[in-house]
């Protein structure tokens, strides 16, 4: 089932196309990464989900029906480019976002107090959004988004402005939403938490798709054959074709590559004739391999 | 809540909470005041140190003619005028603050009469001095004449004619009008809201260029629409300007009154009246009491309630006119230095009002008063200058339809390149980019 379906989806701004006949599927209750590099059309992307622009063709359907306003309320938005109103308080703030969001005030309040809780903040409740520091005003941000328990969240860049410890509490955080319920897309630069969380994803480039996907099928259908093997005693590679060799306490590390038609088994059987294998194991490309060799030209 | 409401409300709160409005707010009425109280106040004390005039008269003639009074002493001196000169300048403490000197009979030479002083004669002294001597030679020549009963003669053919404005209203009674005050109301309220469209237009684009830098625009338009973003905020700051406008209007009214009934007791109205005397020499015997019921009876020839409601009316309708075109530029620059460039064109025309009304004030009924209160970026200001001289019914209805026609029209484009300006980051918009998104 899919939970977004977005469908040949065109923008044309005055003087660019932004859009390209864009179409992703996100299947529900996962994690999607939108990937691409700046300028690719992301945000527009993302702006036609929100109900912000209108598409000039094509076709956005959330659970099935096509999207309307109304259906905003039941998304979750925290934007690469976020602010908050530098004088107000925080609490305040939080309560005025979620209302706009359609929370009534007591709910709002309810809902506050436990996420407050949750990362221990509730001492800031009356600080003025200045006093906090950029990463504070994330976490802020990263309540008001997720407070009204939409169906769809959509993350841009969530993790710009954290350290590593926050970056891993608001990772368990996007993961235990995803398994309340909720289908996330999420876009970001950083390839490794790519990996880290996204199921599927989709790579835009100037306006139009070029990969699209689940990462583990992705990142197979970009491997090389590649191997690291490591063993206690050198190896004769003159039948292999070797990409790397390093020796470290006692130990050699090879990279090496088989031909496409020899099967796995067969391949370890000749290490194993020659000295004692301790691992063996296919190396894939990383997202962020994958990422520059899609883009760049 | 509706989202607009809840904007209008956090637009609407977080201004009228701030510091600076309030201040603002509760200091200016108690400017108005001061600048009416303090001088006459001023006036009443500064008469207190007595101020000694030596005359050196030649002709001897005018002893008995210039009396002291608790301002001045006249000290006669039967010194050569040199001869006091070099004494004065000899002394660091001055013992008089300024020589009178009367070199010539003055019915025969008017302008035999001379003062010195080391310091410029204040204009209350010499019209004193002028009075007396001008009294006592018209009263020498009247008895030269040599023609029994003459003096009361003139007296009696002197009159103090004063031009009573009478206005026929529409059922053709008489109102007792005056134009000098009509001036005094419209100019007034032309200026009231020819700086609350330039400050609260100004408000209303800051306030956006903020939210665009802040880029707190990116979480609000998920939640609600630009438009609802926009009109919320032109119209909590509308209700912040009546508001201060409401504030003003009470604060001045109470502290004038405190301030009559402090000071009503030092301050009586002769004290007025000479300070109004000083420049017009003649004297007119009014008393105090009949000339504030005089001015009672003026400000009863105004419909009040009419000039208070279409003043309303018109505030608000020549603020959205502007706000919104205000909330546009501010969309489509990236800083608040940048707005500058874009804010001139719209600021031109409210300038360019204010000099239209002042001109307007001379001639209410002429063209440019006409077609300035037509045209609507001109109409709020210069309308209130003609209102209490009575304008057609058909033109106040024609004018604010046009008014009421173009907000719309300024709104609805407005919005259109709000929608897309406050999205733009990094470009700087010229005017035919603005032009262009309008077609989004």
């Amino acid at each position: 089932m899919h939970f977004l379906e977005i469908e040949n989806v065109v923008k044309q701004f005055a003087g660019h196309r932004a859009l390209d006949g864009v179409s992703l599927n996100v299947p529900e209750n996962s994690v999607y990464g939108l990937l691409g590099p700046n300028g690719a059309g992301k945000t527009t992307l993302i702006r036609i989900i929100n109900y912000i622009t209108a598409p000039d063709s094509g076709q956005v359907r959330l659970n099935g029906k096509r999207l309307m306003a109304e259906d905003v309320r039941h998304i979750g938005y925290l934007p690469e480019e976020r602010g908050l109103y530098k004088k107000m308080k925080v609490g305040e703030q939080a309560l005025y976002l979620a209302q706009l969001k359609g929370l009534s005030k007591q709910d709002a309040r309810k809902a506050l107090k436990f996420w407050f809780e949750k990362f221990e903040i509730q001492s800031w409740w009356n600080k003025k959004v200045e006093e906090l520091s950029k990463g504070m005003a994330q976490k802020v941000q990263f309540i008001t988004t997720v407070l009204h328990e939409p169906k769809l969240l959509i993350f841009d860049e969530p993790f710009s402005g954290f350290d590593p410890v926050n970056t891993d509490l608001l990772k368990s955080e996007i993961l235990g939403l995803r398994d309340k319920g909720a289908t996330i897309i999420f876009s970001t630069h950083n390839m490794e938490t790519v990996e880290d969380l996204c199921e599927n994803i989709s790579l835009i480039h100037q306006a139009k798709v070029v990969l699209q996907g689940k990462v583990t099928e992705i990142r197979a259908s970009f491997a090389t054959h590649q191997y690291r093997i490591c063993s206690s005693d050198p190896i004769n590679t003159e039948s292999f074709e070797l990409i790397r060799l390093v020796q470290k306490n006692g130990i050699y590390e090879y990279n090496l590559r088989k031909s496409d038609s020899e099967q796995n088994n067969d391949f370890l059987k000749k290490l194993m004739l020659q000295t004692e294998i301790i691992s063996f194991s296919e190396v894939l490309p990383s997202m962020n391999d994958i990422f520059i060799k899609t883009v760049k030209p | 809540m509706s989202k607009i409401a809840l904007i209008i409300r956090r637009e609407y709160t977080t201004r009228v909470m701030k510091k600076s409005f309030l201040l603002l707010t509760f200091l200016t009425p108690l400017l108005f005041a001061g600048m009416i109280v303090v001088p006459l106040w001023l006036s009443n004390i500064k008469d207190n140190v007595v101020k000694h005039i030596v005359v050196v008269d030649r002709t001897h003639l005018y002893n008995s003619v210039l009396k002291n009074n608790e301002t001045y002493n006249f000290d006669f001196v039967d010194k050569p005028f040199e001869k006091v000169k070099t004494e004065n300048l000899k002394k660091d403490e001055k013992d008089f603050t300024a020589l009178l000197l009367i070199s010539d009979d003055l019915s025969r030479n008017p302008k035999a009469a001379t003062l010195y002083s080391d310091k410029q004669v204040n204009l209350e002294l010499k019209t004193y001095i002028a009075g007396l001597l001008n009294k006592y030679v018209e009263q020498q020549k009247l008895s030269a004449y040599n023609i029994p009963h003459l003096k009361e003669m003139v007296d009696n053919s002197r009159t103090d004619i004063d031009i009573e404005t009478i206005k026929w209203s529409d059922n053709g009674q008489d109102k007792e009008g005056s134009s000098e005050l009509a001036l005094a109301i419209g100019m007034i309220s032309a200026f009231v809201i020819y700086m609350f469209i330039i400050i609260y237009g100004a408000q209303v684009m800051s306030g956006v260029v903020q939210e665009k830098t802040n880029r707190i625009v990116e979480v609000m338009i998920s939640s609600v629409k630009p438009f609802q973003l926009m009109m919320g905020k032109i119209i909590g700051i509308a209700l912040v300007g009546l508001t201060q406008f409401a504030l003003w209007v009470i604060l001045t009214f109470v502290i004038a009154f405190v301030a009559g009934k402090i000071i009503g007791s030092g301050v009586d109205i002769s004290t007025l009246q000479q300070v109004n005397q000083l420049g017009m020499q003649t004297a007119v015997p009014t008393s105090g009491g009949n000339q504030l019921q005089q001015i009672f009876n003026l400000l009863h020839g105004f419909n009040f309630m009419e000039i208070i409601s279409l003043f309303v009316v018109y505030f608000l309708g020549g603020y959205l006119l502007y706000a919104s075109l205000f909330a546009a530029v501010g969309s489509a620059v990236d800083s608040e230095t940048d707005t500058q460039q874009f804010s001139l064109p719209l600021t031109l025309p409210i300038i360019f009002a204010i000099y239209a009304a002042i001109y307007s004030a001379q001639n209410p009924d002429g063209p440019l008063a006409f077609w300035c209160s037509m045209i609507p970026f001109t109409s709020p200001i210069v309308m209130m200058v003609r209102l209490p001289f009575d304008v057609p019914i058909w033109q106040i209805l024609l004018s604010l339809i046009i008014l009421m026609l173009s907000f719309i029209a300024t709104t609805w484009m407005a919005g259109k390149i709000y929608r897309t300006g406050i999205l733009m980051y990094g470009k700087k918009a010229s005017w035919k980019e603005l032009l262009k998104w309008l077609r989004y």
